[in-house]
């Protein structure tokens, strides 16, 4: 089956050789600014994958609806709807969760990994394989955070999703709860991706 | 209500001490992108301060009068969204008019904006904090200089970079990131002298 095959290229592409976040550099924004905690990151990247998928599926549904000139404001305004419900659902079950975001769950609107996905991907195929896209690229934004929220909480804190892993004579590193952290722990696993491309020799 | 913060000091806090880019992570992708060369970074630093002075006051506007009177606060999302698009359309038809050479300049950059997060944090940032209107004004017009500031230097910086001998894997956007880290260390140095949030 053809969608067979393709299912795993798109698999394979959103996680590795075209990863939104380390070969793309897309839509960091939003979301570094919550990679100091572990459970944060993580609910914050699950909004994230909920709004990529369904955000394809629906442009991808009614695509040949939208007529050419104004099919940017119609897809962002498809993102803010999921966005939207996100949100009220973050309210609803997780205030203190949604307290911390702050405005940043608003942010995934100007997400450009969403929006992106829907303009290359989910314009021109069905919607299906579109869901799929989206779904794997938010899967592939999500693991690269995770792992940097992984170092920053237990670097900065001592603990992961909350609980105390360090010994107690661990001294925090106060600089991982801090912005440049972020940006040196990013900078370090982009370098270690392409590296191994490199030696893989399939760069890009 | 509105927190008591001095417009001046709030003007100082969000250029250096929590400056939108560095600390808040708001506007990256254009930021990394765009930032290549020093020219089309001040005409995207210029463009940003612009947008986000109106934004931040209309935005105030239409969340104080229309949309808390209306009690419609979750539908914020897509109001502020169009409002800035629609500023920024205007924007660009008044460039247009009054001064040709500008609009050579920021014309490729304006459509752009509206997609930069760091407009939309602003005002989302405004309306967590419960700014008043003077305080709105200055956070967004501080904040847009804040990202130009940092875009100028991080543009003065990579012109060198791209010629210094970087390994392999780190050449392009792991060398910025890295750059990126150790401004906004040097931005942190600021903090001793205000503290806002």
């Amino acid at each position: 089956m053809k969608s067979q095959a393709s299912t795993v290229t798109i698999l394979k592409e959103n996680f590795w050789t075209n990863n939104p976040i380390f070969i793309q550099i897309l839509g960091i924004c939003s979301t570094l600014a919550v990679t100091n905690n572990l459970v944060n990151t993580g609910i914050m990247t699950v909004g994230v994958v909920f709004v990529t998928s369904f955000t394809n599926l629906t442009v991808s549904l009614i695509k040949s609806f939208i007529p050419r000139k104004v099919r940017m404001i119609v897809q962002t305004l498809i993102i803010a709807f999921y966005v939207i419900i996100v949100d009220l659902v973050l309210r609803a079950y997780l205030p203190e969760i949604s307290k911390a975001l702050g405005p940043y769950v608003g942010l995934i609107i100007t997400n450009c990994i969403i929006m992106g996905r829907a303009e290359a991907f989910a314009q021109s195929n069905p919607p299906l394989i579109s869901f799929w896209d989206g779904l794997t690229s938010g899967l592939g934004y999500m693991y690269v955070l995770l792992a940097i929220a992984f170092f920053r909480e237990l670097l900065g804190f001592g603990t992961l999703f909350g609980y105390q892993v360090m010994p107690d004579g661990f001294v925090p590193w106060t600089i991982m709860i801090m912005a440049p952290s972020a940006f040196f722990l990013l900078g370090l696993f982009i370098w270690t991706a392409k590296a191994v491309m490199l030696r893989k020799g399939g760069a890009r | 209500m509105s927190p008591n913060i001095h417009p001046v000091v709030l003007l100082f806090a969000s250029i250096f001490t929590s400056n939108i880019l560095l600390a808040n992570f708001l506007g990256m992708c254009s930021f990394i992108s765009i930032s290549k060369d020093n020219k089309s970074s001040n005409g995207l630093g210029l463009a940003v301060t612009l947008v986000l002075t109106v934004t931040s006051a209309v935005n105030w506007v239409i969340l104080e009068y229309v949309l808390i009177p209306l009690d419609i606060v979750y539908l914020r999302y897509i109001i502020f969204i169009i409002v800035i698009a629609a500023v920024v359309q205007v924007l660009e038809m008044i460039i247009e008019r009054i001064s040709t050479p500008l609009y050579m300049n920021l014309g490729i950059f304006l459509p752009l904006i509206t997609v930069n997060c760091a407009i939309l944090g602003i005002s989302l940032f405004i309306e967590i904090r419960r700014y008043n209107l003077v305080q709105s004004v200055v956070y967004g017009f501080g904040s847009g200089v804040g990202w130009w500031l940092a875009i100028v230097a991080l543009a003065a910086i990579r012109t060198r970079t791209d010629k210094a001998p970087v390994p392999a894997g780190m050449k392009g956007p792991g060398i910025t990131l890295v750059t990126i880290g150790l401004m906004a260390m040097a931005f942190i140095g600021f903090s001793g002298m205000l503290s806002v949030q």
